[in-house]
């Protein structure tokens, strides 16, 4: 068996067990509202993964692309009479049709430049949403109608918790094969070196773009999902704090590791909920707690764990 | 019809002519070698023909078909392939991996098929693993496949961008400094290297400060000063041609070269 | 003409601010390639601490120092305590790092102060002054007169000083300062120190006009990040420009197109740039040596 396949093999074992011991350890309605969070903020940190572990392009304005997908989800039942999913799905296709259009000029950009472009346009998408508020409704936010399917009202935490569950499982197989094929080692080649990666015969820009399309799906996707399940959107879900949160999922796991983005996701999803104990110190913790994470394990938590584990197996 | 004919390549940086009409042409097999002081423009010429930068003036032509000023990539499609004189690795694989991203262009690549993880992916993976671990026998890494590249030491990273450049199937090799910074040992088995890869009818092109290398290893040699081809001919005439001397030694080294 | 002179003002003011971050921003980056996203905090801690001493019965300037002084120990508290221990990692990481930090100083600050706006007074009255027809507050010149003397000073300590070519040699190669004798170290503390001294002074600066709140620093620091883009960053003259441009920009688009949608018209002209000067509009094209 290759390596690759072990890792998949691995990954994928592992969730699925998780996902299918939570709700025996934890029945409850809260905590199973919260592992659905879990589950779809994981799989918009997957798409980002992809994109700056593998490919080595940061994006701060991922977020956008997933309030593209919450609130096309959002408004199509709305204003056009559509139905919910065929929303997500347009919202889906959206937000992969802008990515295709912006993402050859600002991939060109590099480091930092690429920082602030993509900073830009989640700001924009963001502007877009809390300006429009005859379409959107602006800050204080939107309802979103109950999905039907075949007649039956999809509801209840276990149903929800199933659905976003079994996307994430799918959204992780799908990035774990990407991983372990011709396109997924193009994008990690010319993350260390994009001369070389060009010179046997990677086309940089077009791989930049595929990712970037890829990722803006997943986030939308993801934007969708939540929208449904939560019934009711704000513009946060497009904010910039928010696109934050999706990059620091993806470093605190571990860039480049595909389970590490499910593992940043379950950490600063969960956190918060828990830190709300600390009350009013909930965002100073918060924030404390990132330094210390970044400062101790600034591979991040999967590799971090992964170093510490081979080093004392060798000790 | 060379296979690899560069003619009348200029550029300038900044008002600084670093090329001045340069051409050189190399044919199935054969080892030719671009040497000259520092700052001669040798490396220039490389990037230009492999498609990094684009020459201001002349054309680069590849199997017959102008490709002056083709993306890198395509000129990969094409059948050049190099290697760099400050190590281009990809450090966050396995030497394997390197290697196997260097047939990127036989792979198939569709997406579709990749995200699926269609059985037609999966064999096109091993199949790139089996010719990768080949040709990491053949610049003598095998044992290192699985190891990480960034724990692998300096002389084997040259070898391994050999070894990744030679996965594009190239018809024509270039190497930039191929043996820079290796040790005696290190640099006959570069020699070795290059040797067999021109018996395999590769053309080669390369640029290298070691003089014995080159004098052993070459067919032909282009002398470079100050962005202008000085002379060409075999290692023997290149050797005894009193402006090589003086271009690398200066005034005084052909004095001395010729009382000696 | 009144409406141009008013709109050139308007732009200017917030557009010096914008240039004081963006300053902060290039000062630790060509220290230590540090992108410090806690930029913005500063500014919000020299309104803050000045709005909460006043209201303690300081004086206007002593409650400014005491602002500049508390600023500059969370600077070097940052340096020492955050990115100091972080040295190494990524840029990402630590991007992470100082967001994180910031997050910290936020949460910190609704804490120790509370969620409200607050006003400072004006320093020289509320009387709008009449020039070509428009109102400018005097507040406006005290901006725009704070931060000229800023850049000035920033730029004698660069060019005259002992400490300042430290500085310059630690940002031009790091390895090469220290074998000549130079503590970066300490230079990186001073460049943390010293931006978050001109962040506090905008803080303290702007207040009377535009308020703060615990909150103000996020937006500010994007803003500043996206202006000292914009000028291409390291180089400090383009911070500035990128700083005054970025505020010309929204105050041109909110007066002539919508004001809802200036900071959209701002993006939308940063990212037009950015595809058009990929290293911003000052940064110098740099050719990847291979």
């Amino acid at each position: 068996m290759s390596p690759g396949t072990r890792t998949k093999i691995a990954v994928l074992g592992v969730l699925l067990l998780v996902l299918l011991l939570v709700p025996i350890l934890l029945p409850s309605a809260f905590h199973l509202r919260v592992a659905a969070l879990v589950w779809i903020n994981a799989t918009a940190a997957l798409g980002l993964a992809l994109l700056m572990g593998q490919a080595g392009q940061v994006s701060l304005g991922h977020a956008g692309f997933m309030g593209i997908g919450a609130y096309a989800t959002a408004l199509g039942p709305k204003h056009l009479g559509l139905d919910p999913l065929a929303s997500m799905a347009l919202g889906t296709l959206a937000a992969g049709l802008l990515a295709l259009l912006v993402g050859r000029p600002i991939l060109r950009l590099k480091g930092h430049y690429l920082a602030v472009a993509t900073l830009g346009l989640g700001i924009l998408v963001h502007l877009v949403i809390v300006s429009e508020v005859p379409i959107t409704g602006g800050p204080d936010g939107i309802q979103v109608p109950r999905l039907e399917f075949l007649g039956w009202r999809l509801v209840g935490p276990e149903l929800w918790y199933g659905i976003t569950g079994t996307v994430l499982l799918l959204a992780a197989w799908l990035a774990l094969n990407l991983e372990d094929s011709a396109t997924g080692r193009a994008l990690r080649a010319l993350h260390d070196s994009e001369i070389a990666a060009s010179v046997v015969g990677v086309d940089v820009a077009r791989h930049k773009l595929v990712v970037f399309v890829i990722a803006a799906v997943y986030a939308a996707i993801a934007g969708g999902l939540f929208a449904l399940f939560n019934r009711f959107v704000t513009p946060d879900v497009a904010g910039f704090l928010r696109s934050i949160e999706l990059v620091t999922m993806v470093v605190i796991g571990g860039m480049g590791s595909i389970a590490g983005a499910i593992v940043g996701a379950a950490l600063l999803t969960v956190l918060p909920q828990a830190l709300t104990l600390f009350h009013e110190y909930e965002h100073a913790v918060l924030g404390f707690l990132i330094i210390l994470f970044m400062v101790f394990l600034r591979q991040g938590i999967v590799p971090g764990l992964a170093g510490l584990l081979a080093r004392r197996r060798l000790a | 019809m060379s296979l690899l004919e560069a003619r009348g390549v200029s550029i300038a940086f900044g008002g600084l002519r670093a090329l001045d009409a340069v051409g050189f042409s190399v044919d199935p097999g054969e080892v030719l070698a671009i040497i000259g002081p520092n700052g001669a423009g040798k490396t220039t010429l490389f990037n230009i023909v492999s498609g990094l930068y684009r020459p201001h003036a002349g054309e680069v032509r590849l199997a017959g078909e102008e490709v002056t000023g083709l993306p890198p990539h395509e000129l990969a499609a094409r059948g050049l392939a190099r290697t760099f004189q400050n190590l281009q690795i990809f450090f966050r694989m396995s030497a394997l991996e390197n290697v196997m991203v260097g047939r990127h262009l036989k792979e198939r690549r569709r997406l579709w098929a990749e995200l699926l993880g269609l059985p037609s992916v999966l064999r096109e993976n091993r199949e790139s693993r089996e010719k990768a671990r080949e040709l990491l026998d053949f610049v003598g890494l095998a044992e290192r496949a699985e190891d990480p590249a960034s724990a692998l030491p300096y002389g084997a990273l040259k070898r391994l961008e050999i070894a990744r450049a030679l996965a594009c199937a190239p018809k024509v090799l270039m190497l930039d400094e191929p043996a820079a910074g290796c040790n005696p040992v290190e640099t006959e088995e570069i020699d070795r290297l290059i040797v067999a890869i021109a018996r395999k009818g590769i053309a080669v092109v390369l640029v290298e400060h070691d003089m014995k290398l080159v004098m052993r290893i070459s067919d032909r040699v282009l002398v470079l000063e100050q962005g202008r081809a000085l002379t060409e001919g075999t290692p023997q005439s290149v050797r005894s041609d009193p402006r090589v001397i003086e271009a690398y030694l200066g005034r005084h080294g052909l004095e001395a070269a010729h009382a000696a | 003409m009144a409406e141009l002179v008013q709109l050139l003002f308007a732009g200017l003011t917030t557009g010096a601010v914008y240039a004081l971050v963006a300053l902060g921003f290039t000062l630790i980056f060509q220290a230590s390639e540090v992108v410090n996203f806690a930029q913005g905090e500063f500014v919000m801690l020299g309104g803050m601490v000045t709005v909460f001493a006043m209201k303690a019965g300081l004086p206007l300037p002593l409650s400014a120092l005491l602002a500049v002084l508390v600023a500059v120990a969370t600077g070097v508290l940052l340096h020492r305590l955050a990115i100091e221990p972080a040295k190494g990692a990524t840029v990402v990481t630590l991007i992470i790092v100082t967001i994180g930090a910031s997050i910290l100083v936020r949460g910190l600050a609704q804490i120790l102060f509370d969620k409200q706006f607050h006003a400072l007074p004006a320093f020289t009255g509320d009387e709008p002054l009449r020039v070509l027809g428009a109102a400018i507050l005097p507040q406006s010149l005290w901006v725009l007169g704070g931060a000229a003397a800023i850049v000035f000073g920033l730029w004698l300590f660069m060019e005259r000083t002992l400490l300042g070519k430290a500085v310059r040699a630690t940002a031009a190669n790091r390895l090469a300062a220290e074998l000549v004798g130079i503590d970066t170290r300490l230079v990186l503390a001073l460049a943390f120190a010293v931006s978050a001294a001109i962040g506090a002074v905008g803080g303290i600066l702007v207040t009377p006009i535009t308020l703060t709140s615990y909150a103000v620093g996020t937006l500010l620091a994007l803003k500043g990040f996206a202006a000292a883009m914009l000028g291409g960053i390291g180089n400090p003259v383009g911070a500035v420009a990128g700083g005054l441009f970025l505020g010309l920009l929204e105050a041109f688009a909110a007066g002539w197109i919508s004001s809802t949608y200036k900071d959209g018209v701002a993006f939308l002209v940063i990212l037009l740039v950015l595809f058009l000067m990929p290293q911003g509009l000052f940064g110098r094209r740099a050719v990847e040596r291979v």
